[in-house]
């Protein structure tokens, strides 16, 4: 008889594995998704399945050239919600080669260039995303607004063919300014969010609800917040993630938002508008609670949102982007491995700088 | 009683329904015990007696040696028939000096020592003789002299013996078992310790999920106000022993410290019985109950088994073991995997295991994600998972920077990492590599501080001689210049 003593215990596990991590977050971004393919049309659905097989594509090539187990990598799940997120954060109407770039930029380099699955510093949709954004930008701030399928509005299935794969169709006819555009380009005028978002949803023949559920132009990823919110709040049911980065995150850019916009309101948006608007909520709960590039301990984690929601808030009050969730993450997740290493939890029996703790009467 | 949250833990599948309702059964006496002369931490005991010879049942077999070890005894009466090196009930599988006793089927008592009539009038140190001369030890699976322990009561002012009937480990319903059976046993024994200690008080913690032990103790420490029985949260590792320190008196040991430091000390509710049968009928340790489990043993049962059974004699006892997967000695936790059947049960043997695929759900180890879980549940607020890096990468000083050394090999990373990581087996083997190299450092040093003692005592000798050589030269050239002025 021979028995197999090749490791320590434990001789048992949990029921937990990568795959249904995966699978589980992607669950949780199905009902966003599908209201937006309904939403956006057939373009949308032709860039989201062109987003996905290109990851997939250049997840195999790059497993078969590094040696690895092309099954195993794909069957984990982790390069689908790479190009899901990533097809989430794409203007619904952009030509194919502008996925197919940033999926490359996303897979190839920002993951299987570092080493693959858990080595890659940052996360991988949000460099594809920014690569494409400061390299097509005419191509990534086109937006059009809601056409959802099926109405009298929404281009044939051939038509939205020509919109995916065409040569250089030009959306200018229907294409529409981002709300965030919107708003930062009349705030920099001095006009208050409390005027220039009626103006908005006036011009766009629109009510706050309709806005609040995402019949608005924008990437697939910025409408929808209910369903956005409703997938953050499975994925924290199901413990897939904590309430520590979103919470955080979101805290931040709420708290700045109600200060800054109490103490100049012609200059500010409000701490609503902040959460509302743009990636906040997508950011929040499915990109910067990425595993691999956030920090590991509870502590370094609430650093990490809270640094994502200050960057957020300066980047989109300051800078020439209306929109600032992907650098931000992308800049704090470069601050991930030093957060690490200063936000470790306190060791059993120690004080938190790791010494023995004192004994009563010790001086 | 007022109880403290303790940080970290997991709660494993428990699979304690499968014995925790059989009551204890004894094994009919095996053709040979394979009884080991290490059964314990420490050093290894020494034979005292010859092959051929005729022993009785508990008499001394090998003697204690040096200030931690402890005696082994005949477990029944018969024939000594070898004194040999045979496969130890450990993982390395190496062999241990072992003697073996052909039973004679009459179980006849050697003479034992006088039972004490009153304990609590005698003298701590004579219960602490006592103790040691009859083997006992550390019976939830530690195996540390019983008595070292209990002598702690001389160099610390104690305020508390925390019994442990926790039994946090899956599977494992011995202690379970011998709480609802020997409660008034468990309670004396206890009470014994406590004395042999010093310390005022005894509180008994079990958790919730045996609520019939909790039960019977409770009832059989009724009478004595000294002795407090308290319901522990299920959450693994809670019978760790600083955790259920901490979860009972709020009390955190420091690190590198004992909970005597806390003014606690922690005994296993097994060791109380034995402590129990010692003083009061002098019997040695011969005998444990061992949980024979898991999904591939036929009928699992809780058995009390003479000390040096072989396991697989107590498999067949139980139907034998299909479907194998793996076999552990202890809990699927921290118990460890068996090298052979053909080892025996030792006093640390509380457990023995026959796990299925489906029970072990060992798979291959995928890349780490970081999602941070094994942080989330570690019982000691460690970084497992930068604490493997560092070991993957040979940073052994790293590693011990962020604390390897306080880890407690509970597992509960390893058993919560989503990749299959086998995360505790990096920080054993950095563990044993660390006191490995410490162990080298200071015999280097030794080595150094001593190469240069025997050179500074040449150095100084032919420093003498030097001075002697011109003194002598000088008194040879000028003969007065020696002599003392008058």
């Amino acid at each position: 008889m021979s028995i197999v003593v090749d490791k320590s215990g434990p001789f048992t596990h949990g029921s937990n594995n990568v795959q249904r991590t995966m699978f589980t977050v992607l669950a949780a971004l199905v009902p966003a998704t599908l209201f937006n393919l309904w939403l956006f049309g057939w373009p949308a659905i032709f860039l989201f399945l062109v987003t996905m097989a290109a990851c997939l594509g250049c997840e195999a090539l790059c497993t078969r050239i590094a040696g690895g187990s092309v099954d195993d990598m794909l069957s984990d799940g982790s390069v689908m919600i790479t190009g899901w997120l990533l097809a989430l954060s794409l203007p619904p109407w952009a030509p194919w080669w502008v996925a197919v770039v940033a999926s490359v930029f996303a897979v190839c380099l920002a993951k299987h260039a570092f080493g693959g699955l858990g080595q890659n510093v940052f996360n991988p949709a949000m460099i594809g995303r920014v690569v494409v954004l400061v390299s097509f930008p005419v191509q990534m701030t086109t937006f059009v607004p809601a056409k959802p399928l099926f109405s009298a509005d929404a281009p044939g299935f051939a038509e939205s063919l020509h919109v995916t794969f065409g040569r250089a169709v030009s959306l200018d006819n229907i294409s529409a300014a981002s709300r965030m555009g919107f708003i930062k380009t009349e705030l920099s005028k001095g006009v208050p969010v409390s005027h220039s978002l009626p103006d908005y949803l006036l011009s766009h023949h629109s009510s706050a609800s309709d806005m609040l559920m995402g019949f608005h132009p924008g990437s697939m990823g910025e409408t929808a917040l209910p369903l956005i919110l409703l997938g953050g709040l499975f994925l924290l049911w199901r413990k897939i993630i904590s309430w520590h980065v979103p919470v955080a995150m979101l805290g931040t850019l709420f708290i700045l938002g109600t200060v800054f916009n109490a103490i100049d309101p012609a200059r500010h948006a409000d701490g609503m508008y902040h959460l509302l608007s743009g990636a906040s909520f997508l950011g929040a709960f499915f990109i910067a609670t990425d595993y691999v590039t956030s920090p590991v301990s509870k502590s370094g984690q609430l650093v990490f949102g809270a640094g994502v929601g200050l960057l957020t808030w300066i980047i989109r009050t300051y800078a020439g982007y209306p929109e600032g969730v992907a650098f931000a993450i992308l800049l704090m997740n470069a601050l991930t491995p030093i957060l690490d290493q200063h936000f470790r939890p306190r060791v059993f029996g120690r004080t938190r700088k790791g010494a023995p703790l004192p004994l009563k009467g010790d001086k | 009683m007022k109880l403290f949250p303790i940080m970290g833990g997991i709660h494993p599948d428990y699979c304690k329904e499968l014995t925790s309702e059989k009551a204890i059964v004894v094994l009919p006496m095996p053709a040979t015990l394979y009884i080991p002369l290490q059964q314990h931490m420490g050093a290894p005991a020494s034979t005292t007696v010859e092959v051929g010879a005729l022993v009785k049942k508990g008499q001394m077999l090998g003697r204690g040696e040096g200030a931690v070890s402890a005696p082994v005894h005949a477990p029944t009466s018969g024939r000594i028939t070898a004194i040999t090196e045979v496969t130890a009930p450990h993982p390395s599988g190496l062999p241990t000096l072992t003697i073996l006793l052909e039973p004679d089927g009459k179980d006849e008592w050697a003479e034992l020592p006088a039972p004490m009539a009153d304990p609590f009038t005698t003298l701590p140190q004579q219960i602490r003789e006592r103790v040691a001369a009859s083997g006992i030890v550390g019976m939830g699976g530690a195996t540390f002299p019983s008595a070292v322990k209990l002598g702690l009561g001389n160099q610390y002012k104690l305020e508390i013996l925390l019994l442990n009937g926790a039994e946090c480990e899956p599977y494992l319903t011995c202690d379970d078992r011998v709480m609802r059976e020997y409660a008034d046993d468990v309670v004396d024994g206890a009470r014994i310790m406590a004395h042999a200690l010093s310390a005022p008080k005894v509180i008994i913690a079990i958790e919730t999920n045996k609520p019939q032990a909790i039960e019977a103790m409770t009832k059989a420490a009724a009478a004595f106000d000294s002795v407090t029985v308290v319901g522990v949260p299920v959450q693994y590792p809670m019978g760790a022993e600083r955790h259920l320190t901490q979860a009972v008196t709020g009390r955190e040991t420091p690190a590198r410290k004992l909970t005597a430091d806390v003014g606690v000390v922690v005994h296993n509710v097994a060791t109380a019985r034995a402590v129990h049968n010692a003083v009061r009928f002098g019997r040695p340790l011969l005998s444990r109950v061992v949980t024979v489990s898991g999904g591939a043993v036929a009928e699992p049962k809780n058995i009390e088994v003479p000390l040096g059974t072989p396991v697989a004699e107590l498999l067949a006892f139980c139907g034998g073991a299909t479907n194998v997967k793996r076999y552990v000695s202890g809990g699927p936790m921290m118990g460890q995997p068996l090298p052979s059947l053909d080892v025996p049960v030792v006093k640390g043997t509380s457990g023995i295991l026959a796990l299925t695929k489906a029970e072990t759900k060992e798979s291959a180890s995928r890349p780490c994600i970081r999602c941070g879980s094994c942080v989330t549940y570690c019982p000691c607020g460690l970084v497992p998972v930068e604490m493997a890096a560092f070991i993957r990468n040979d940073k052994l000083e790293e590693a011990a920077k962020i604390g390897v050394q306080d880890c407690v090999s509970c597992g509960s990373c390893s058993y919560i990492c989503p990749s299959n990581i086998p995360l505790v087996h990096f920080f054993n083997y950095a563990k044993g590599r660390i006191a490995a190299l410490d162990r080298e450092r200071r015999k280097t040093e030794q080595t150094k501080s001593l190469v240069a003692a025997h050179n500074a005592r040449l150095e100084r000798q032919a420093q003498a001689k030097r001075e002697a050589a011109a003194r002598a030269k000088a008194l040879k050239e000028n003969p007065d210049a020696g002599r003392p002025t008058p």
